[in-house]
């Protein structure tokens, strides 16, 4: 099964190789947390099994980087809000299991409220031109990655029965500020791949500068995984903390500059609340008023406000999401939550850590 | 449309002979009555051509046969009806032979119930009930009752189709997950995850395209062959419908109490099958296949058995092992050496896929 990607990347002596380069390059006597901030990150780790080929001493976790399962409770208690009041609510796949006090929106679904999974922020619109007697709102959700084809979906002329429900957060600025205010401690990064196509490799460079963390950007497939190891490693090793980017095939320094002139024209960056973390100012990504009009918050005139507890009870997640703790700490893992009737926002997504975890055995579980 | 008056009119004035079906279904077809009465024998006794359907009545009565009975009843409900390389009526025949041909039951006669959606063409149903006949004839298989049922537009999707089937076991054959060992052999009939596939492509709705046929196929030869090649050696074979391949080999290590093992590099999967699966974040191993089945041999019996699989299935491909462990679960050697637990889904990857 290795056809059809770049063959190069899922090379199993290259993997191999590395992997010994890996083990003579981890410390004796140090424990080496690296941590991740991308789901798509997580689910190559786990798809690969590349947990099972790094030393016991090197621990690669993941951070805050699934979008589903920072995006608070009362913005998918909007989105079910518009579903429940005649819109047609398009969204992407994993915001519909997402459970609130409010049941998810695929309850709001089987209850028979419109709720349609689109593939691409473009199909809401052709959605909107298809059905123009109907109000369609797009719920958008997820970092820079897909917030710059909801910028292009605002500024496309979308139909006058269209408009947006927006969940967008930045990256960057939330590290910062998680890792300022000490929720984080780790020792390297691994700079998440999409989001850095967009926003560039150098947007990372405050990581190494501020809080001497060697920082790279790596692509997904299992050798982009491990040299990035190697590399974060390497520096550990030699004192070092710097940006490298690992990615260079597809991340240019400065990123895309039409997608971000799109997010800069669209949105205005502002506080925004992230699931079991609280507020963070500076790190939402808001709709401009001169784009007012397509605001579904303003077109429908939803005032729900978020409340600062909203993590069910004896749900961890905001733990596994910070990689304070890995999902097996959590006594409600493979117990109460299970992703068939998931507790928490981490064991709904396909990109969630308990998920992923759950489904594909984590490397602990694998020692015989 | 045509009301059920307006053809009795067109009939009066000759515009529709008798016998001839009107363009649409509509309500008056499920009523019981004439159109119902015609609308079988003119469409599906037609097609299905057996005796006991011509007798029409309650039941059909067969003669009794050497062997142990075997029954399985399936629905299908697939969206869209036709699909590339196949549809709804061949679906209903491959999925309900397939279920018996793994159990090494040979298929002998099937039933098929109809639902039908006011305002479905009666040319589409034509087409549905020829591919049905087609495909019970190559499988030898005789379709000898059926029911037909019509429900309001809009309460329906077009056609959904329920068949059951029987066959007959030999009595000494011993087939069952109870029968896996240590050191036994893992094969699949082809490559895998190929009907889920065509199907989410099919339904036009993620924006790009592939030439990619759904493998939907009869496994009885497939299913003789290994019968005939591996003798006792063969322990259990299954289809793997849906929740594809691993889904089926995480129901053999449950039921055996044993670890499997698969090499992921081993396991066949279409070039255009690994592009949607990349594209879309999907995992081939659980995509659905319509027409592969994956057995578990003996290992002095596996070179037979795949030898004979081949000639019949060329795609089949040796995949992996029974290890020694006592732990009920399926492993991935992933290629690049890694290893992961593969588990069952927690839902669907897609939803009426058949």
């Amino acid at each position: 099964m290795a056809d059809f990607a770049n063959a190069a990347f899922q090379s199993r002596e290259a993997a191999q190789h590395l992997a010994a380069q890996i083990a003579a390059l981890a410390p004796a006597h140090r424990h080496v947390k690296i941590m991740h901030v991308c789901g798509s990150h997580e689910h190559s780790l786990v798809q690969w099994g590349l947990r099972a080929l790094l030393p016991p001493g090197v621990e690669l976790i993941a951070g805050p980087g699934c979008p589903v399962c920072v995006c608070p409770e009362h913005e998918i208690r909007e989105a079910i809000a518009l579903a429940d009041r005649g819109c047609l609510l398009t969204t992407y796949g994993d915001m519909l299991r997402v459970p609130t006090a409010a049941g998810s929106l695929a309850d709001a679904a089987a209850r028979g409220a419109a709720v349609r999974l689109v593939y691409s922020a473009a199909d809401a619109a052709k959605l909107a031109l298809a059905q123009p007697e109907r109000e369609v709102v797009f719920f958008g959700v997820g970092f820079e990655t897909t917030a710059a084809p909801t910028a292009a979906l605002v500024l496309a002329d979308p139909p006058p029965n269209l408009s947006v429900l927006t969940a967008h957060r930045l990256t960057p600025p939330a590290m910062q500020l998680l890792l300022r205010a000490g929720e984080i401690e780790v020792d390297a990064l691994i700079a998440p791949g999409h989001v850095s196509a967009i926003i560039g490799s150098e947007a990372w460079a405050c990581l190494p500068a501020e809080f001497g963390l060697p920082t790279t950007v790596a692509g997904f497939e299992p050798v982009d995984l491990l040299l990035a190891v190697r590399d974060i490693l390497a520096q550990l090793r030699d004192g070092r903390a710097e940006l490298s980017n690992g990615y260079a095939r597809v991340v240019r320094p400065a990123g895309n500059a039409r997608a971000l002139a799109a997010l800069n024209t669209v949105f205005e960056v502002g506080a925004t609340w992230w699931r079991g973390l609280g507020e963070l100012p500076g790190t939402g990504l808001l709709l401009r008023p001169a784009y007012a009009a397509l605001d579904a918050r303003a077109r429908f005139d939803l005032n729900l406000l978020p409340e600062p507890d909203e993590m069910p009870a004896g749900c961890r997640c905001h733990e596994v999401m910070l990689g304070r703790i890995t999902p097996p700490d959590c006594p409600l893992f493979r117990a109460a939550c299970h992703p068939l009737r998931p507790h928490g926002p981490c064991m709904v997504s396909q990109e969630g850590t308990c998920y992923l975890w759950h489904q594909y055995g984590d490397a602990g579980a694998l020692a015989a | 449309m045509l009301s059920v008056a307006s053809v009795r009119r067109r009939r009066r004035s000759g515009s529709v002979k008798e016998g001839e079906l009107e363009a649409t279904i509509t309500l008056a077809h499920g009523s019981g009555g004439r159109l119902t009465a015609e609308l079988v024998e003119s469409l599906f006794v037609a097609a299905f051509d057996d005796d006991a359907g011509r007798e029409m009545d309650d039941a059909a009565v067969l003669e009794s046969g050497e062997g142990r009975p075997a029954l399985t009843t399936d629905a299908f409900v697939v969206k869209p009806r036709f699909f590339p390389g196949g549809d709804i009526g061949h679906l209903s025949i491959c999925g309900t032979v397939n279920d018996l041909v793994v159990c090494g039951a040979r298929p002998v006669a099937m039933t098929a119930a109809f639902v039908l959606e006011e305002g479905l063409a009666i040319t589409e149903l034509k087409q549905i009930a020829a591919s049905m006949a087609a495909t019970a004839r190559r499988a030898g298989v005789r379709l000898v009752a059926g029911d037909t049922k019509v429900v309001e537009r809009g309460s329906g999707d077009g056609v959904y189709v329920c068949t059951t089937g029987y066959g007959l076991v030999d009595k000494a054959l011993q087939l069952g997950v109870g029968r896996i060992r240590p050191g036994d052999v893992l094969l699949v009939s082809g490559d895998v995850g190929r009907h889920e596939a065509a199907i989410l492509l099919a339904r036009g709705e993620i924006g790009f395209s592939a030439p990619l046929e759904s493998d939907c196929a009869l496994l009885d030869g497939e299913a003789r062959a290994l019968m005939a090649s591996a003798g006792e050696g063969l322990r259990v074979m299954r289809d793997c419908t849906r929740g594809g391949l691993a889904t089926v080999l995480c129901e053999f290590a449950a039921g055996s109490g044993r670890e499997l093992v698969i090499e992921g590099a081993a396991v066949p999967v279409a070039l255009a099958v690994e592009a949607v699966c990349e594209l879309l974040g999907l995992d081939p191993l659980y995509l659905a296949c319509e027409g592969r089945l994956t057995a578990v041999v003996a290992p002095e019996a596996a070179d037979a058995a795949l030898a004979a699989l081949k000639s019949c299935a060329p795609g089949a491909a040796r995949i992996g092992r029974v290890g020694d462990a006592e732990r009920p679960r399926l492993l991935l050697e992933t290629g690049i050496g890694g290893r992961r637990v593969l588990d069952r889904l927690a839902g669907g990857q897609l939803p009426r896929i058949c």
